[in-house]
């Protein structure tokens, strides 16, 4: 099907001419977007329409400068590191014990672990609304943690249990049986073959704590505000162009989490390859 | 290798390795859940729990209770029928007394006030020009003076129906039901009977969402799966970078773009298309545009897998056998990309029903979702019992779907083990 010559008959050939068109469209519309936003946070002037009166890099001057966008990115920073360290100790080590243990509780076990995917944000967030403001959780740094934790964990299982599928348990017991104790085999036979999939399980969770926005409207002081938290009053109120400068800081930091994360497949096959 | 093992083995030995081995292999049972526990707790507190205690709040009814507690026991074997005794006005001009000396008056007239409407005003201007108990046999005469609303059965139906410590209100609130006079469930009034409308806006909205995705992703899947996997890879960056992009960054951008003087409407106008700027955003057309934009690679990535798993060999079979190209999709690959497709709307299906901020930056107010009433009545009106029901309402569709979705997922991967 590769061969697009092989099409022979003309109705083959308009049809899959019509696929490159509406896809063409369709890329079209997923990309225009989010590059259509990017010039103007360059614009010099204060209103975000094109043709730009000219360029310059006043609104992310206007970003570092003030006080509330740096402290929310001070705060995404906090809370996104945090949730990801957390939720890739706990995921990391449920995904070990689930790869180990057969029940026939295992898939309600394991959908249990990837509800928080599921459910409704707003539902999450009314919960913990109310389950942490008798504790004193609401308005604090730790509650947001602890609820991003929630959100970013079954990704972690997710990721880490796939790369455990391919992994060969032989190598373990290889270990074992040359005198390897339990935590030594983990730290140098399976923790560095199973690097690139806890890396990419990282980099889900800190993503998917860096852009949640629903808990953190529920949950957050003006103290923990963070950056689509901040993104989100300003696009209520007016939208400035120091906003359009936020969300082209927000989508390089995607871009890097997508390139880092594409390395980390390719590295993985070229492994595989390697290795069959 | 245990058989090996088992049958060089003699027969004394035999039993105490077999014990010996199912011991080794329930110490690695154990030690595999002792991994699990941790996450299970964290998720029990942090996830679990708080979503236990909203749908215990969504039925929970003890606030009138604790403010007029004479009151709900001198009811408690009122029938209903008439206007209760002279016992039940004197336990509630004393409960009123003792609840304005503790403050507690407004709590109960909130509670209220959500079943009968003005039952606020009544009970604050009965509190307020109450100067005493009144003299024994005298209470029903009282309190009828200062407010007649206590000569109606509604008022006292209204204190009963609330007595808790559990109720169905809220939960038949968020249906647009109620309990008349006599207690039977009837339509709440037009005023009150908003949210049937509510849960059918969010399902149209939710099912154009998945039609748009299904309509523009499907193309695209196709010409991923079809075309060789270098360029597929480079096209898929197409797909996964909105995927990653911040969805606040995608809303914003679609304001930017739709407003009107923006980007689109610029456009038009230079082209000629149009004299006046078109009203693009802050209604349904911009919700639904924006949340297509937001869930199409949500679609259009299990559309791909699936589609990927489809052999080649299928079509060349039909083409070989006489099918004519337009049958041959129809009949053989169609067919087969029906559990992606399955798999593709009702994820998006799902994803859209809970969908809260990207209506509510871009659309009106005859657009919000019910996930917008939720967050409402948690944070402005704290109305938690009604914000708890309706939000159980949204839990329950979520999770009969990802049910059916978990099978469909499920199912699909034993075939394409078949397959394989």
């Amino acid at each position: 099907m590769s061969d697009h010559s092989s099409l022979r008959t003309p109705s083959q050939r308009i049809a899959w001419t019509a696929t490159i068109v509406i896809s063409t469209l369709v890329f079209i519309f997923l990309i225009a977007p989010i590059l259509a936003i990017m010039p103007l946070s360059f614009s010099s002037g204060s209103y975000l329409t094109y043709p730009l009166p000219g360029l310059s890099l006043r609104w992310y001057d206007d970003f570092i400068n003030s006080p509330r966008w740096m402290n929310s990115l001070k705060n995404s920073m906090i809370i996104g590191v945090a949730s990801t360290l957390l939720s890739m100790v706990l995921g990391t080590l449920a995904a070990l014990g689930l790869a180990q243990w057969k029940s026939r509780f295992k898939p309600l076990v394991l959908a249990f672990v990837l509800s928080p995917v599921v459910v409704p944000g707003v539902i999450t967030a009314v919960g913990l609304y109310f389950f942490f403001a008798p504790i004193g959780l609401t308005g604090s740094y730790l509650g947001l943690i602890l609820a991003h934790t929630a959100l970013a964990t079954p990704f972690v299982v997710i990721t880490v249990g796939a790369t455990l599928q391919s992994f060969d348990t032989n190598l373990a017991r290889a270990a074992a049986s040359l005198g390897a104790s339990p935590l030594y085999a983990f730290r140098r036979v399976i923790l560095p073959l199973i690097l690139p999939g806890l890396a990419s399980g990282a980099l889900f969770a800190f993503a998917t704590s860096f852009d949640e926005v629903v808990i953190v409207l529920f949950m957050a002081g003006p103290e923990q505000r963070t950056l689509p938290r901040e993104m989100f009053s300003g696009i209520r109120e007016n939208i400035s162009p120091t906003i359009t400068a936020a969300a082209v800081i927000l989508t390089t930091v995607s871009v890097i989490l997508l390139a880092t994360l594409e390395g980390l497949r390719r590295r993985n096959e070229r492994l595989k390859g390697s290795s069959a | 290798m245990t058989d090996a093992l088992l049958t060089g083995a003699n027969a004394s030995t035999e039993v105490p390795l077999k014990r010996r081995l199912r011991r080794a292999e329930r110490t690695r049972q154990v030690k595999a859940l002792a991994l699990v526990l941790p996450l299970l707790l964290f998720l029990l507190f942090t996830f679990a729990g708080p979503i236990a205690g909203m749908l215990w709040r969504a039925v929970d009814d003890r606030e009138v209770r604790q403010v007029l507690p004479q009151t709900i026991a001198a009811l408690a074997n009122w029938d209903g029928r008439d206007l209760p005794d002279e016992k039940a006005f004197a336990a509630l001009a004393s409960d009123i007394l003792a609840a304005r000396a503790t403050g507690t008056i407004a709590i109960a007239a909130k509670r209220l006030n959500y079943a009968l409407n003005g039952f606020r005003t009544i009970l604050t201007s009965t509190s307020r020009n109450l100067k005493a108990q009144p003299e024994p046999g005298t209470a029903r005469e009282t309190l009828g003076k200062i407010n007649p609303a206590w000569r109606e059965r509604t008022t006292w139906t209204t204190i009963k129906d609330a007595s808790g410590p559990m109720t169905g209100f809220y939960l038949l609130a968020a249906l647009d039901l109620t309990r008349n006079v006599d207690g039977a469930i009837v339509a709440a009034s037009p005023d009150q009977a908003i949210y049937r409308d509510v849960f059918a806006r969010t399902f149209l909205i939710s099912l154009s969402v998945t039609a748009l995705c299904l309509i523009l992703g499907f193309p695209v899947a196709y010409l991923l799966a079809t075309l060789p996997p270098g360029r597929s890879n480079l096209l898929m960056i197409f797909v996964l970078l909105p995927f990653w992009t911040s969805l606040l960054v995608r809303t914003c951008a679609w304001i930017v773009l739709l407003q009107s003087k923006g980007v689109v409407n610029d456009s038009l106008h230079w082209l000629g298309i149009i004299d006046e700027p078109l009203r693009l955003i802050y209604n349904r057309f911009g919700v639904c545009v924006a949340m297509t934009h937001v869930l199409l690679p949500f679609m259009i990535l299990p559309l791909y897998s699936g589609m990927k798993a489809i052999s080649p060999a299928y079509m060349r079979a039909a083409a070989s056998l006489g099918a004519p190209p337009v049958t041959a999709f129809l009949r053989i690959y169609l067919p087969q990309t029906l559990p992606g497709i399955g798999a593709g709307s009702l994820l998006v299906f799902i994803l859209a029903l809970g969908y809260y901020i990207t209506p509510a930056l871009v659309g009106g107010a005859a657009d919000q979702m019910i996930s917008y009433f939720i967050a409402l009545y948690t944070t402005e009106t704290a109305n938690w019992g009604l914000a708890s029901a309706l939000g159980a309402v949204l839990l329950l569709a979520t999770v009969l779907l990802a049910l059916v979705y978990g099978k469909l997922v499920q199912g699909q991967q034993v075939t394409g083990g078949m397959k394989n």
